[in-house]
This record gives C-alpha cells, structure tokens and sequence, in this order.
C-alpha cells in the first residue's frame, strides 16, 4: 500500500488548490485525477471572467487552470496520478482507485480532501415528459462537444434553467452560428450570474422567460420542438397556455449536484441543502481528516471561491496530519431569515477572522446581513442587491463569537 | 439472391429466442431487423418480470409458454451471463381484496405455479415498506426480474456464434410466397427463404399485410415508467403488484435486475401510428406516483434518474403462435405482450422446432457456450489486477457513475453483434445508465465509436438513423493550453 499525508480526489480547480495548500504545509501529497489532464470543468470552459478576484485578471478557464496545473506539476512532492478513479474511501483514510497505467491502487492517507466536483442535473432527473430522441443535452455536455471535441449539437436551440453554463452555452451556440429561440427558467429569478445574463443573453437578443418551463418533447430520432408553458405559484405548469416552439436542441441547465457518492455509506455527516459535506472553517468534514471543498461542498458560481476555499481544505488537511489543526468547542452557524444556506456549518471559538459564505432564497435590494452569536449581533453589512446566484459572504472576528451563530437578513 | 433456410423477421426477445434456438440446427438462418440494435421496441421498455404464471387464464397459450418459459430463466441466464434474480412476488391486497387473491391463488395452483396467499405479519417479514392498507398478498416465490434488454443481445450474440446471421437497418418492404421459396426484400437486399417467422411485434400486422396474410386486429397500450437511482435499492424487495384489473397487472414497484428500481407502467391506450413514439406523459406519471403511494408510500421520487414509456401490443386475450393456413411455412408470432418476456425463450424452442419439423432439420452435435464478459463491478481484485495488466484498457473508467471501463465498451463494440451507437453500447455496458445519465461519458463513448468505426464523431447516433448527437463541426479549432 503507498502512503501519503493528503491524499486529494479530484484535480479540477478545488483539487489543484488543495494540493498547493497542502504543500504550503510540507505534506506529500498524492492528486488523483480521473481525467488524463488536471483542470477539470475549466478545460472546456474557453470563455473568459475566471480569476478577476484571485488574479485581479480576466482569464478563460483553460488558462485560469494551466496556473494551478503548472505549480503542481512542477512540485516533485505531488504525485499526480491521472486517468485515476477513486472506487471506494474509508474512513480510516484508504483510498482504492484503478488507472489504465498502475491497474488498482491502494493508497493510506494521513487525510483526504474530497475535490470531486458537482455533476448536472440530467432530462431524467426532472422527469421531463415527451419522446426520447436526439437532441436533448446538459449545458455542460454540449460545451464539452463544442470546446474540446469540435462539435455543435444542434442549430435550433431551446434552453431549459438559466444556470450560468446555459448562459454561456447561449452565447457559445450562436456564435457558432445557431439560433437560441428562447431560456425559460421555472423560477421567478435566474440561478446565473447577473454578468452572464447580460453579456450572454441580451448582448445578443435572446429572450429570457421567468416561471416558465418545458412541459414536454416531440421527435422520434431528433428533436423536433418543445412545448413550454408559464407555472403557477405552485411551480405547476399552466398547460391552457402551453406554446409549441420548433427546435432541434433542447440544452438542460437546471441545476448542479455535488458528487459525494463516494461517501455512501460513511458516517460523514451530510447537509440537505447544499448536498455536501457539513464542515468546520478548516473545511474539516464531520470525519475526522476527512475534508472537502470546491463543488463537492457546495456549488459554487466563481471559480475564485472554490481555489480559496480549497486552499485552506489542503493546508488545513496537511496541519491535521502534523497535529497542528487547534483543538477547541464548536459552534453552529445556521441560517435564518432570507438566507438559504451558509458554510462553515461549524466554527471553532477561538482567535483570528472567519469568512462566512451564504446564498440568501431571493432576490433582496438594500437589505442589510446580521450575523448573531449567542443572540447578540457581532456584525452588521448593508448590501445593494444580493441574487440566490451570487454567492455571498461575510467576515466575522472569532473572539466575539460566545455561542451559536445565527446569520439572516433584515430591512 | 442470397437463399436462407429460415429467415426470422424481427429482433425483439422472441425473434433472438427464436434465432438461437434455430442456431442450435444444422440450417442456415438469418434475422432481419428495421432497427439499428436488437432489443429496440417492446423488449427494451417493458418491467423486465418474470413473471410465475399464475395471471394467464388456464388453458391458454399465455399460460403455458409463461409457466414452461419462468422455468427456463435460472439455467438460461446463468449460460448466457444475463442479470436475472428469483425475486418472487407479491399481489399486495387489502383487506377487501381477499376473494380476488383467492382467485389468483386458485389459477395459480391450475396452471402448476407455486403460490400461496400470506398475511400483513409475512409481508412485512418480505417487504417492511409496505402500505399500512394492506392486509394480504399472493406471495409467488419463483417470480423473478430480469434485464430484458440484455436477454435478447445475449440471445443475439449467442445466435451468431452459432452461425445464425443478423442484419440490422433491413426492413422488410415485400414478402411473397413463390411455389415453395419465400422471397423478401428490404431496402438493401432481396433473399429467399424455405421457412419465415413473422416476430415483428408492433410492426407484425403490416408484415402479415405483406404477404397477403390476414391482418389482425392489433391493440397498442402505452406505458410510462420511472428509474430510481440504486441509492434507493431496498425500499423494496420483491416485485410488488397490486391487483390485476381489467386494464393489466397495474402499476408495480420492483427491483431492477441491474439494481435500480422500476416504479410503472400505466396503460394507455394509443392508436397503431403511434406505437413506436414512446412518449411519456405527465399524466401518466402522476397516476405512477398515485400507484406506488397505494404499495410503497416510503419510494423516495427524489431519487429519479430516468423516465420513459414502453408500447404492448397485443390481439385478443391470447398470443397467436401459429403456422399460416394460408402460407404453409410463415409462422406468425402475434400479440406476444406480457407474460411475453418470460414466454420468449420457451416460444423460441417450440417455434424453432416446428421449423425444424417442417424443414427436415438436423440438431448440431454441440453450440458453442457464449463466454462471460470482463465487468470491473463484478471482478475480484485479482481478476482486475490480471485483466489490466494484459490490457490497461479495462482500467479506464469511462462511465463513473456505473464503473464502466473503456475495455468493457471496447468489448461490446466488438461483439458478435456489434454495438453501433451510444444507446447500444448503454444497453449492453449500462454507460450511461447511472445517475448522471451520460453528462460525462457521452462524449467518450462517441470518442470510442468514432474511433473504433472510422467515423467522424458528427457521424455517431444515439440510436436510429437521424439520431446524430454532434451533427456540425465548429467553425474553428481552439489550440489546447
């Protein structure tokens, strides 16, 4: 069996950043990959936006990648192991994968950071009625056949979500010369980045349809159209309205699901809200040594986020194997009045500052974030807009933290 | 012209059972099917049961193919390496349903299925998800499950290592009877034949129409389905029935032979040009979701990854399986619906046999076994350990959801009956069958059929033709980072 301190599964954005965090605390480290190159997602992600917060520059994904890719390869203290897939983890830390090159391996890890990444949502998963032809894909599916393999799935596209790789693959799709006839998004707000919608769906006329779903397909071999109709409060489609829309594309951008099967049948504690993990500020799972960041914790919608909070789940995996990671009481920290979710789920008393990372239920304007502890307010912001698809977050010092946090929204 | 011996119309679970067991004669045989796999109507969207044989009325040809073919699964699909379990079943009752499951048990006991009629204390020890309505249930211990898709390839592939020949995309376009040579055409090719078995299934009406045989009056239901992930594997136990009504057996919650779970189907009827669309609709799910709430309340619908609907077509109450009084030497196989699956093989023998008899068919002396497949999921260590080290391919996993290997695709590209599109190698491999349903591996596996057939990756269907996944090039390439 090999042994290493970190052994990190996944080397997409999270994965690469752990591995650097964790070499920033001396750990051997081991990146298992299960593609043949690091970089995840972003390798097929040719637009740009990536790393105006981390680099203070506009980069595209390959790019924003290759300055991750070209530490870790260049450390001879991160074995990379690609084509690599993790079939099963323990909670005593052992990893077992299979490659084409090593055949099985088993590797005893002093931690884990879980970097798997979020998988999308698929036409099954939303029981979407009508035929079963060619022609219906998942945003990120038909990026992948555009940017790296070279092919455009359709000419007449329908969008169901306004996820942002729907957004993008918009914009993708008709410069290539398609026509995107329309993005209905069931809800009464996008789940995308407000910059998305703009640059990516007005820039170029394409209408965007709130509370409005697909109700069915037609066609038998290739998709021939898609009905849609508005939904009540209820979310139910109101079918007297139903409108026939001729298309030969239907791309499915309806949400992201962190991959955490790895960890059926592990006692790590799981949140319903986020599908992943319930971690501390270390990003430490309710395992021990066991830790998580990136899309497998939480989708996130800045690639920016998953690097620094997949930086401290590396360091903090390489402090946990030196004994180093501080032993103190735990506090929850829950979300109340118009926040959904917010991550740390625990934090730990003690010195130093801790960001606290939110998405609130709704669209608010003007609203202002209270963040509690033991009842008392330890912190207040005044925001201008905050959007369920900007992921938010706030800064709180520890010191003040007395007893169980509480972070909402008021007026 | 090419001349056949037998020449089977029709590559769904009866027309392969049928084929491999007329690969089992010194004859020269051929299937010929109008779709791009076998296994692409009624026999890939069905609930894969096996049913005991305790629903057909007494008497009648469903009764004694379904008890003689539930028989046959345990040996058949250990020799043809076809997922199949022995399940049993229940027809869940409540406390009024009493005297309907003593008929049931009655008709059972008549056609020689083991059957027994249990109370809440027995169900609950066999299914302690059940609803808190019911009260009793005919328990059939020998009911089973089955993937009915992977049933007929394996029958297809054993067929042609035998030596039978399989055509795929030749539909029958004429059919004529000349003296006493058969002469068919299709849009590729003309043959004759001594002997040909209409097992067409939804299409076996116009077939019959070709040759100037009466058409029968074809009945088609639609019925729509749900998948659940494996993670819901144990909700339920056995194959759980309600009462039979006037429409079919209702809507049941089972395993899956695979590991899933099958909640469906409903039954609607449709008209015959519609038989082959396959389209699910709301309605149908919801009165699904209503069936299953009656059985297993506790199914977790969260948990959904796939739905689709599946076409019976049936003539009369019964299945025809008779020689032509008009066409000595046309068998016509009519209204093969459910119990048909499990029928299949015990109809392939005798249909087989009455070609033989007719044609003066010698058996061979031996048939070549069909091997077993490499599937990482199934493997010991060891045996993984030595299958990558001779070819690193079985270490590429390419469907992460199912843990399906790049050998694995390779091997089912390469079988006796080629896997040609994305759906076929899913149906034979399950890429693509998991709880992403192919985001990831889609891609790849077009990769590998692009690859393996000399193709552009434009060229490479989901399923039929005009089923293209990346039908454009992109304008310009991008140079790799």
């Amino acid at each position: 069996m090999k042994k290493f301190d970190v052994v990190i599964i996944g080397g997409g954005p999270a994965g690469m950043a752990a591995a650097l965090g964790a070499r920033e605390e001396g750990a051997t480290v081991a990146l298992l990959e299960r593609d043949d190159r690091l970089g995840g997602i972003l390798n097929q992600c040719i637009h740009n936006g990536f790393g105006l917060h981390y680099f203070g520059e506009e980069l595209t994904g390959p790019e924003y990648a290759k300055r991750f890719r070209d530490k870790v390869l260049s450390d001879q203290n991160i074995h990379v192991f690609l084509e690599a897939m993790v079939l099963s983890l323990t909670e005593q830390k052992v990893v077992r994968a299979i490659s084409p090159t090593e055949g099985l391996i088993e590797i005893q890890a002093g931690s884990v950071v879980l970097a798997m990444g979020c998988r999308e949502r698929s036409a099954g998963a939303i029981a979407l009625a009508g035929t079963r032809p060619a022609g219906i894909y998942t945003a990120g599916m038909a990026q992948r056949l555009c940017n790296v393999e070279g092919y455009l799935v359709g000419k007449e596209v329908v969008i169901l979500g306004s996820g942002d790789i729907g957004l993008i693959m918009a914009r993708r799709m008709t410069s290539e010369g398609a026509k995107v006839k329309l993005v209905a998004e069931i809800m009464p707000f996008s789940s995308g980045l407000k910059r998305n919608i703009v640059q990516c769906l007005n820039d170029y006329d394409i209408p965007l349809r709130y509370s409005t779903t697909v109700t069915r397909v037609t066609g038998k071999e290739r998709l021939t159209g898609v009905y849609v109709a508005p939904v009540d409060e209820k979310m139910q489609p109101v079918l007297e309205q139903e409108e026939y829309i001729p298309c030969d594309t239907l791309l499915l951008s309806v949400g992201l699901i962190p991959e955490n099967d790895l960890l059926t049948g592990t006692s790590v504690e799981m949140s319903r809200v986020t599908s992943g993990a319930v971690v501390d500020e270390y990003r430490q799972t309710s395992a021990e040594g066991i830790f998580s960041a990136g899309n497998v914790l939480h989708v996130h919608d800045l690639v920016d986020n998953v690097s620094e909070e997949a930086y401290i789940a590396g360091r903090s995996a390489a402090k946990y194997v030196k004994g180093e990671l501080p032993f103190s009481v735990t506090v929850s920290v829950t979300p109340a009045s118009g926040v959904r979710y917010a991550l740390p789920q625990k934090v730990h008393t003690g010195e130093g500052k801790v960001k606290l990372y939110f998405r609130v239920d709704k669209v608010y304007r003007g609203r202002t974030v209270v963040v509690t502890s033991a009842g008392e307010v330890i912190k207040r912001k005044k925001t201008l807009v905050m959007a369920p698809g900007e992921m938010q977050n706030i800064e709180i010092d520890k010191s003040l933290i007395k007893g169980d946090v509480c972070i909402y929204t008021e007026e | 012209m090419e001349k056949f011996d037998v020449i089977v119309i029709g590559g769904g679970v009866v027309g392969t059972a049928v084929l491999r067991s007329l690969a089992a004669y010194q004859a020269k045989v051929l299937l010929l099917e109008k779709a791009s796999d076998v296994a692409t109507g009624a026999s890939r969207a069905n609930s894969g049961i096996v049913h005991a044989g305790y629903d057909a009325e007494t008497g009648t040809k469903k009764a004694f193919f379904n008890v003689k073919g539930a028989a046959m699964f345990p040996a058949l699909t250990k020799e043809l390496h076809v997922p199949y379990k022995q399940v049993g079943s229940l027809v869940a009752a409540r406390e009024t349903g009493l005297p309907a499951l003593r008929v049931l048990y009655d008709r059972g006991v008549a056609n020689g299925v083991k059957v027994e009629i249990i109370d809440r204390k027995r169900i609950l020890a066999l299914e302690p998800n059940v609803s808190d309505q019911i009260a009793y249930a005919l328990y059939a211990p020998e009911a089973g499950v089955v993937s009915p898709y992977k049933l007929t390839i394996a029958q297809a592939d054993h067929a042609v290592i035998n030596g039978a020949e399989i055509r795929l995309e030749e539909k029958v376009t004429s059919l004529e009877k000349r003296e006493d040579v058969f002469y068919l055409s299709t849009d590729k090719g003309t043959y004759a034949a001594s002997y040909v078995i209409n097992a067409a299934g939804a299409g076996a009406a116009e077939v019959n129409a070709l040759i100037g045989e009466d058409a029968p009056v074809q009945t088609h239901a639609v019925g729509d389905y749900y998948i659940l992930d494996s993670k819901e594997a144990g909700v339920v136990n056995t194959v759980v029935f309600p009462l039979p009504d006037e429409k079919g057996k209702g809507i049941l919650v089972a395993p899956t032979a695979d590991g899933n779970v099958i909640l469906g189907p409903t039954s609607r009827k449709i008209p015959h040009e519609a038989a082959e669309d396959n389209e699910v609709t709301r309605d149908g799910l919801a009165l699904v979701r209503e069936g299953v709430g009656r059985l297993i309340p506790s199914v977790n619908l969260r948990n959904v990854i796939r739905v689709y609907a599946g076409t019976r077509t049936a003539v009369g109450n019964d299945f025809i399986i008779e020689e032509s009084k008009k066409y000595k030497n046309y068998f016509m196989l009519l209204g093969i619906c459910s119990p048909g699956l499990t029928s299949a093989p015990a109809i392939g023998e005798y249909v087989a046999g009455q070609a033989a008899a007719a044609l003066g068919l010698v058996k061979k002396q031996q048939t070549i076994p069909l091997p077993d497949r490499f599937h990482l999921t199934k493997a010991s260590e060891e045996e993984i350990k030595q299958k990558v080290a001779s070819d690193p391919t079985f270490g590429r996993i390419v469907c992460r959801c199912e843990k399906v290997t790049e050998g694995e695709i390779l091997a089912a590209i390469r079988s006796p009956l080629p896997a040609r599109t994305v759906d076929a190698v899913k149906r034979r491999v399950r890429a693509g069958m998991g709880r992403c349903q192919g985001g990831f591996c889609r891609p790849r596996v077009m990769e590998i059929l692009s690859r393996e057939f000399g193709i552009p990756l434009s060229a490479v269907r989901l399923g039929d033709k005009g089923s293209e996944i990346a039908p454009y090039e992109v304008k310009d390439g991008y140079e790799k980072i």
